[in-house]
């Protein structure tokens, strides 16, 4: 008899791997000097993509066979530390486990789906572009992080697969290496993404130094998802919980940190579908989900939750009117439908329902945005053919700041057209004065310097 | 005689001794420096040799013309010192390995190998006085070389003398005092703020590989190590050098982000990362500890890396204002990405060797006091922007066009590589690390309450 257990945690391991052995197999001969080419790119991208997706479809089949919503694959404690001493009561153990449930198996499926798709989309896309096979390496890393931090049953197997995300979107931003341009705006989504990173990690060793370990069942309860109850009291559950919705606001663009968004367009067409139509802008709403939990523990948290997400709904839906590119106009359509995710994730504290509505509203979301950034160039040339074929531009419908009263139709354009001021913002009163005090300090040193030089 | 009672330790600084002595009669810079890689090679050896022979046997004792003659043991390996020992003797022969040949005339390998011999022997050192010694020694070599390029050495002089008097005010003194004249010492020596600009005067001065092996071997950590915790300092000296070293390390972080040439870059990555390995001395519990000693590990190797790749694109760009984007990437897409991994495995990026080490020190400072796990993970960000912001910049802008090839040479590439597959195996397989330092950090704390409790007595 086949232990049907087993054989998930096999094809789960599977799951896991393929993407790391992507990283390995396109990453290794870059670093060195012999980059494949892309035939055997291709090849091997649509083999192991496909051999994830075919091994995380196993896991849902023997799942819905055996009734388990709760498959555990566990890499083993890769740390563990018990000082000898029997007084003392420290000890820290690292482990790298990954679970398939009710959330994580339609992401993970999600992330194979549409990066298999998006890869044979790009190896036509980036056909001889000086960059492709830089362009794939980095595209499996973002995989490798998806995976990872969707599979994550550990808050820091979490972070580790939250920075591969971070770091791969952050240099396809800037994949166009010959222009600064795309540089500066992949600087300013590290800047972005370092912030959440941050929370994220004080998130995790919070949670570490309250319980312990950086296990979820702790902090999630075992019980398969939605209805875990956490261990952690309300006040510890608050702390926790506005930390993980700082690193998700990062994430996921949410107010104040909306303004990388459109400057994340400056990469490829491809990145630009995966990453900011689909699933990285998800992966904030995905981390809000997976702590539900703690919104169910916290009513403080849920209104926090509720409130960003509707303010950044209301700011994107603004915003997005007067964007004048497509890729910016879907962008933030994108995120405006992520901030009502998000707020239903909230109100999930009181109807839990939603989180199952804010689950399917998410996938729905992914694949309907990225069906529409990779059309976007050819629907672009189809618009200028028709209204080439009729002689006249085809009639939009006004937005809302059109329709707004007078006296407040002109500020609304400002207002929308500097997306709110909030990179302004941000630049004038987090990162200017930051600076400036620097570079005081270094202008004071290099006195200082010159001064202890000037005897000798 | 067996293997365990050769004197390994001994050969292994006599060796570049003596090698320092051969390669300064050679004036073909060439034939130099393939002897200086056979010297540093056989050194590295002789470093694993002891090691070996003190994994074997830790108790035994080796037949040493140096304890003959001083009367007592000088070199010598325990739980802390045994890896560190060879990873020094490695550093050395990497940085030989990696030096252009653009920059073989001007970078003195009899200096290295000079310096090689003195940083063995300090890493190798135990007993208080002998250390001090050795970490007074080690203040000739880049002397010598901000001398040899004509270079003002009034920023160096001042800290180093300042170091020295500290230095000999704690082994003269007792008590208290003796304890605040050493950690102030420790702190100079580690490049604390505001006792730091020598480093950033020394990377802009000096060559950047003597720069490179006196600072980024930390070896004010240490000189902290042996000198003050054991020591049955009060508390508050630990914690001084902890607060002062965590403002050190946000500090450096930020000027690190400001910097607008890549050698001053480096260097207050450097003085950050001391300053973040550092903090781990204020909590001082075990974990904490193990945390700040697999981050030492780390971050030497890790900086490593990135210094020998700014060297290595130096010798083909000479120095490299961040002022401007330069589009560096197309000319060695290689250099690009040794830079980017091992700049991100300084700031513990998943799947580097730092990732757990900083994990487990944020949270030693947790348990200790929130605030300086904050403080940690807010110099952390600020440096991971500072290394991607030095990566766009050096890599990134109009592509560099040159009508030579400008690809790394197999040399630099096999010294880059053998940091990197550290880099890389210490993230995939962490326990090795981690264990090899814990049993250090128990080996530490032991000495300190054995010393407690002498104290109390």
């Amino acid at each position: 008899m086949i232990d049907l257990t087993l054989l998930a945690s096999i094809c789960g391991t599977v799951a896991i791997i393929s993407p790391y052995v992507l990283v390995a197999f396109l990453g290794l001969p870059s670093l060195v000097g012999h980059p494949l080419t892309e035939r055997a790119t291709n090849r091997v991208s649509r083999l192991l993509i496909t051999l994830g997706l075919v091994a995380v479809l196993a896991v849902l089949g023997l799942m819905l066979a055996t009734g388990d919503r709760h498959v555990v694959v566990t890499f083993g404690e890769r740390v563990s530390i018990h000082p000898h001493e029997s007084h003392s009561l420290e000890h820290y153990h690292f482990t790298v486990e990954f679970e398939f449930d009710r959330l994580s198996v339609p992401l993970v499926l999600l992330s194979f789906t549409l990066c298999g798709i998006i890869s044979a989309f790009a190896t036509r896309y980036m056909h001889r572009e000086p960059g492709y096979n830089r362009f794939f390496v980095l595209f499996s890393i973002f995989l490798a992080g998806m995976v990872t931090a969707s599979l994550a049953n550990t808050i820091e197997t979490l972070f580790a697969g939250w920075e591969l995300v971070g770091l791969s979107s952050a240099l396809l931003v800037a994949f166009f290496v010959e222009r600064a341009s795309p540089a500066r705006n992949g600087l300013w989504v590290w800047i972005v993404y370092r912030v959440s990173d941050a929370a994220l990690l004080l998130a995790a060793v919070t949670l570490h130094h309250m319980t312990g370990e950086g296990d979820f069942d702790l902090m999630l309860g075992t019980e398969p998802w939605p209805y875990g109850r956490t261990a952690l009291s309300e006040w510890q559950a608050l702390v926790i919980g506005l930390l993980l919705l700082m690193a998700a606001a990062g994430k996921s663009a949410l107010v104040p940190f909306s303004g990388w968004l459109p400057r994340a367009m400056e990469g490829p067409t491809p990145s630009s579908a995966i990453f900011y139509g689909a699933l990285s802008v998800h992966l904030g709403a995905f981390l809000l989900l997976r702590i539900s939990p703690l919104i169910a523990a916290s009513m403080w948290l849920a209104i926090a939750i509720v409130i960003l997400g509707l303010l950044t709904a209301a700011y994107a839906y603004l915003i997005g009117t007067v964007q004048t590119d497509i890729k910016s106009a879907l962008s933030f359509a994108s995120l405006t439908q992520v901030g009502i995710i998000v707020a239903e994730i909230g109100l999930g504290h009181w109807v839990p329902f939603l989180w199952y509505v804010a689950l399917v509203h998410l996938l729905g979301n992914a694949l309907l945005r990225t069906l529409q950034f990779v059309r976007a160039p050819s629907l672009l040339r189809d618009y200028h053919e028709l209204e080439n074929a009729l002689g006249e531009r085809l009639p939009r419908p006004p937005g809302p700041v059109a329709i707004a009263p007078l006296a407040l139709r002109s500020w609304l354009y400002r207002f929308a057209l500097e997306r709110g001021y909030l990179d302004a913002w941000l630049r004038d009163y987090l990162v200017r004065p930051v600076v400036t005090v620097f570079r005081w300090f270094d202008r004071l040193e290099q006195r200082w310097v010159a001064f202890l030089n000037r005897r000798h | 005689m067996t293997l365990l009672s050769v004197p390994w330790l001994e050969l292994a600084v006599a060796l570049p001794l003596f090698g320092a002595i051969v390669i300064g009669r050679i004036r073909d810079p060439i034939i130099s420096s393939n002897w200086s890689m056979a010297f540093t090679a056989t050194t590295f050896a002789l470093c694993l040799a002891a090691w070996a022979a003190f994994s074997i046997d830790p108790t035994a004792v080796p037949v040493s013309g140096l304890t003959l003659l001083i009367g007592r043991p000088v070199l010598m390996l325990d739980q802390l010192n045994a890896p560190l020992v060879p990873g020094i003797a490695l550093l050395h022969f990497l940085t030989g390995l990696g030096t252009a040949r653009t920059k073989m005339a001007r970078f003195s390998i009899s200096r290295l190998l000079l310096g090689a011999a003195i940083r063995i022997a300090t890493f190798a050192c135990v007993e208080p006085i002998d250390l001090c010694v050795l970490l007074m020694l080690g203040i000739i070599p880049p002397y010598l070389d901000l001398r040899a390029r004509k270079k003002p050495t009034g920023v160096y002089l001042f800290h180093m003398g300042l170091f020295v008097v500290l230095l000999i005010g704690g082994l003269v003194a007792s008590g208290t005092l003796a304890a605040t004249l050493m950690m102030g010492a420790v702190l100079v020596r580690s490049g604390t703020v505001p006792l730091h600009v020598w480093i950033r005067d020394l990377f802009e001065n000096a060559s950047l590989g003597t720069s490179l092996l006196t600072v980024a071997p930390i070896v004010g950590m240490y000189a902290a190590l042996r000198l003050v915790l054991p020591a049955a300092s009060p508390d508050w000296v630990l914690q001084g050098i902890g607060m002062a070293s965590l403002v050190t390390a946000i500090y450096a972080a930020g000027m690190a982000v400001v910097q607008n040439d890549s050698r001053r870059f480096l260097a207050y990555l450097v003085i950050s990362h001391a300053g973040l390995v550092m903090v781990g001395m204020e909590l001082h519990t075990v974990i904490s500890l193990t945390g700040a000693l697999s981050l030492w590990a780390s971050v030497v190797i890790s900086l490593m890396g990135v210094g020998l790749t700014l060297r290595s694109l130096e010798a083909r760009f000479d120095r490299l204002p961040l002022t401007e984007f330069r589009g560096l990437y197309s000319a060695s897409p290689v250099h690009a990405i040794i830079f980017l991994l091992t700049g991100l495995a300084t700031v513990g990026f998943p799947g580097t060797s730092g990732f757990l080490a900083i994990e487990l020190l944020i949270d030693g400072a947790l348990s200790a006091n929130p605030l300086v796990g904050v403080a940690v993970v807010i110099a952390t960000a600020l440096n991971g922007v500072a290394v991607v912001r030095a990566y766009f910049v050096l890599f990134t802008g109009t592509r560099h066009v040159s009508g030579v090839p400008l690809g790394i040479t197999i040399r630099e590439r096999v010294a880059v590589y053998i940091l990197s597959a550290f880099i890389l195996i210490g993230g995939f397989f962490p326990q090795i690390l981690i264990d090899n330092r814990y049993h250090a950090a128990e080996h530490v704390l032991a000495q300190r309450n054995a010393s407690d409790a002498n104290h109390t007595e």
